[in-house]
């Protein structure tokens, strides 16, 4: 039987703000444990939550950013359930009347085919402390500092139909919310965490199956393979004549499975009702323009105006825009460089290679665009050659200065004189008589074998289209 | 619409409350009352009316995003049962 895969994400995006949701309790990550968790966070009685202005801002925002509708009347529901790190026994979160409500999102698959993905809502809440499972006498060990941390949870509809689908759609929310200044973006810390709710179906038919929320997919590759493990598992369940039950299942990136964690349906009864500290969430148009007027230009936008202002191929802005900090280099390099092309050569080819070398963010670049175009100036003018540039950027990188102290310093200067060439192509068809005899004699091939000499005599300085044609005409 | 005991027991489990199993009878049934109330209420015509989320009619007051608090952990776990490295500490829970 042929299969259908439908999959739903739910994103938690951790909201990039100096203090918590409800409290002035300070957020940055890798603190001493508890040493960030107040009053409020420990849920001791005789406090009450304070929203922070700025996550109905950043909500504002990322709803504006995927043209959704907004709540401009929004409620704070408890969510109630029992676990140590959650020390009130329920999350504030959104449920009837969320922040943010129906959006889409466009992603590219694969063929270049544009596929609009819908979000269904985004909702703010709070985020839960975390539990220390390692032997502490016996016991657990509860860190609260991430308790009432913010977070937008980003629920999308159930669109996506394999597990590739799901890996673009979870990174193009990925770059609207760091494109944003909203969310870090880093999985690692779990500053930007994904459930998946899968489910497959017979082609064809129209209603869902029952699905099961995987958990625990701190990064793309673990997202895309334990669905398509869960996708697996799932048809080996029917097609062995059993029944796909409705439970959160656990991803296990050591031994690439999932396996149940709870059922979900005694966990699910959380009996939500507004919460009766805090009062209903208001803002008006003025509000949102306020807050939206001087919104980044987003991944899609700045996609087609890279490929329009600099010619680039699809290819290339695609990679460019894979972070806002990467478009920003480029054009400013571009822009130094006053070569658009050669500028994108440079960055998605050697840069890149530099980053991914020694692992470092665009951030953490020792090279500044500046230097970069500075640099791709002196190839356009012919001071080095694009080979001797690669020397150049390594000692750029290395913090040897700008190109010219290093052309200066390290004797790089690309030989143009004429004469000066003419000299060594002499020199090097006196020492190899056969191979100009060869040449001669209509081995084309040899050209290279004398062009390869000259570079070497001049240590790789000699204009190469001038050695070009000085061979030519001196070997005929 | 009336509970069964069964729904009673559900509903003291997750809000983890222990009841007398000889009490369960009459919770069930005082809760069914409650329920038969809100039966009625339910009759009552309420198109076009906004449902209630708090009673007072205000908004949300909003708080500049300041970091506020200073660390009191030291205080805060005086008063915990049991503390280890600056974690809480509590019944194993495995999952």
């Amino acid at each position: 039987m042929q299969w259908e895969i439908v999959i739903g994400l739910e994103v938690h995006s951790q909201l990039a703000t100096q203090s918590k949701i409800f409290s002035g309790a300070a957020t940055a990550f890798g603190a001493e444990p508890n040493s960030q968790a107040c009053g409020v966070d420990l849920g001791l009685p005789g406090v009450l939550p304070v929203l922070n202005r700025e996550v109905v801002t950043m909500a504002v925002q990322f709803g504006t950013a995927i043209d959704a509708e907004l709540g401009f009347r929004s409620v704070f529901a408890r969510k109630n359930y029992f676990y140590p790190d959650l020390p009130k026994g329920y999350q504030i979160s959104q449920f009837e009347l969320p922040i943010v409500g129906r959006g889409d999102v466009d992603i590219e698959l694969e063929d270049g085919t544009i596929k609009r993905v819908g979000v269904t809502r985004a909702h703010l809440e709070e985020d839960a402390g975390k539990s220390l499972h390692e032997d502490f006498q016996g016991c657990t060990g509860v860190d609260l500092n991430r308790a009432g941390t913010p977070l937008l949870e980003i629920v999308s509809e159930p669109d996506m139909r394999s597990a590739k689908e799901a890996v673009a759609y979870a990174r193009k929310i990925h770059q609207i919310v760091q494109y944003l200044g909203i969310c870090d973006g880093n999985m690692q810390e779990g500053s930007f965490r994904c459930d998946a709710n899968v489910s497959v179906r017979p082609v064809g038919q129209a209603e869902f199956g029952t699905r099961a929320e995987i958990k625990n997919l701190n990064s793309f590759r673990f997202l895309e393979k334990a669905i398509n493990y869960e996708v697996e598992r799932q048809v080996d369940v029917i097609e062995g004549g059993g029944k796909v039950v409705q439970e959160t299942r656990l991803y296990d990136a050591d031994k690439d499975e999932t396996r149940s964690m709870r059922s979900k349906e005694e966990a699910n009864d959380y009996r939500y009702f507004p919460d009766p500290d805090l009062l209903p969430v208001e803002f008006d148009q003025a509000f949102v323009d306020e807050v939206t007027k001087d919104l980044p230009e987003m991944p899609d936008a700045k996609r087609q105006r890279l490929i329009e202002q600099y010619g680039l191929k699809v290819a290339e802005a695609v990679t460019l825009i894979s972070s806002r900090a990467l478009a920003d280099y480029y054009e400013a390099a571009a822009e130094s460089a006053g070569d658009a092309k050669l500028a994108a050569n440079w960055v998605l080819g050697d840069l890149s290679g530099a980053m991914n070398k020694n692992n470092i963010a665009i951030s953490a670049v020792p090279v500044s665009p500046a230097m970069l175009g500075g640099m791709i100036q002196r190839i356009i003018d012919n001071t080095i050659s694009g080979k001797i540039a690669k020397q150049v950027f390594e000692a750029m990188w290395l913090g040897e200065g700008d190109a010219d102290a290093i052309i200066e310093a390290k004797g790089l200067k690309q030989i143009t004189d004429t004469g000066a060439i003419e000299k060594i192509v002499d020199e090097v068809i006196a020492a190899n008589p056969s191979q100009a005899e060869q040449f001669r004699a209509g081995k084309e091939k040899m050209l290279g074998f004398f062009v390869g000499q000259v570079m070497k005599q001049s240590k790789g300085k000699a204009n190469p289209q001038q050695v070009n044609a000085l061979l030519r005409s001196k070997l005929s | 619409m009336s509970l069964e005991r069964s729904d009673v027991e559900k509903i003291a489990h997750l809000a983890r409350i222990a009841i007398d199993e000889d009490k369960v009878e009459s919770y069930a049934a005082d809760l069914s009352k409650i329920l038969g109330l809100v039966a009625q209420m339910d009759a009552v015509d309420t198109e076009g009316v906004v449902p209630m989320a708090h009673p007072l009619h205000m908004s949300q007051r909003l708080r500049a995003d300041k970091v506020t608090e200073s660390d009191n952990r030291e205080k805060f776990q005086r008063i915990a049962p049991q503390t280890e490295a600056g974690l809480y500490l509590v019944p194993k829970v495995i999952e």
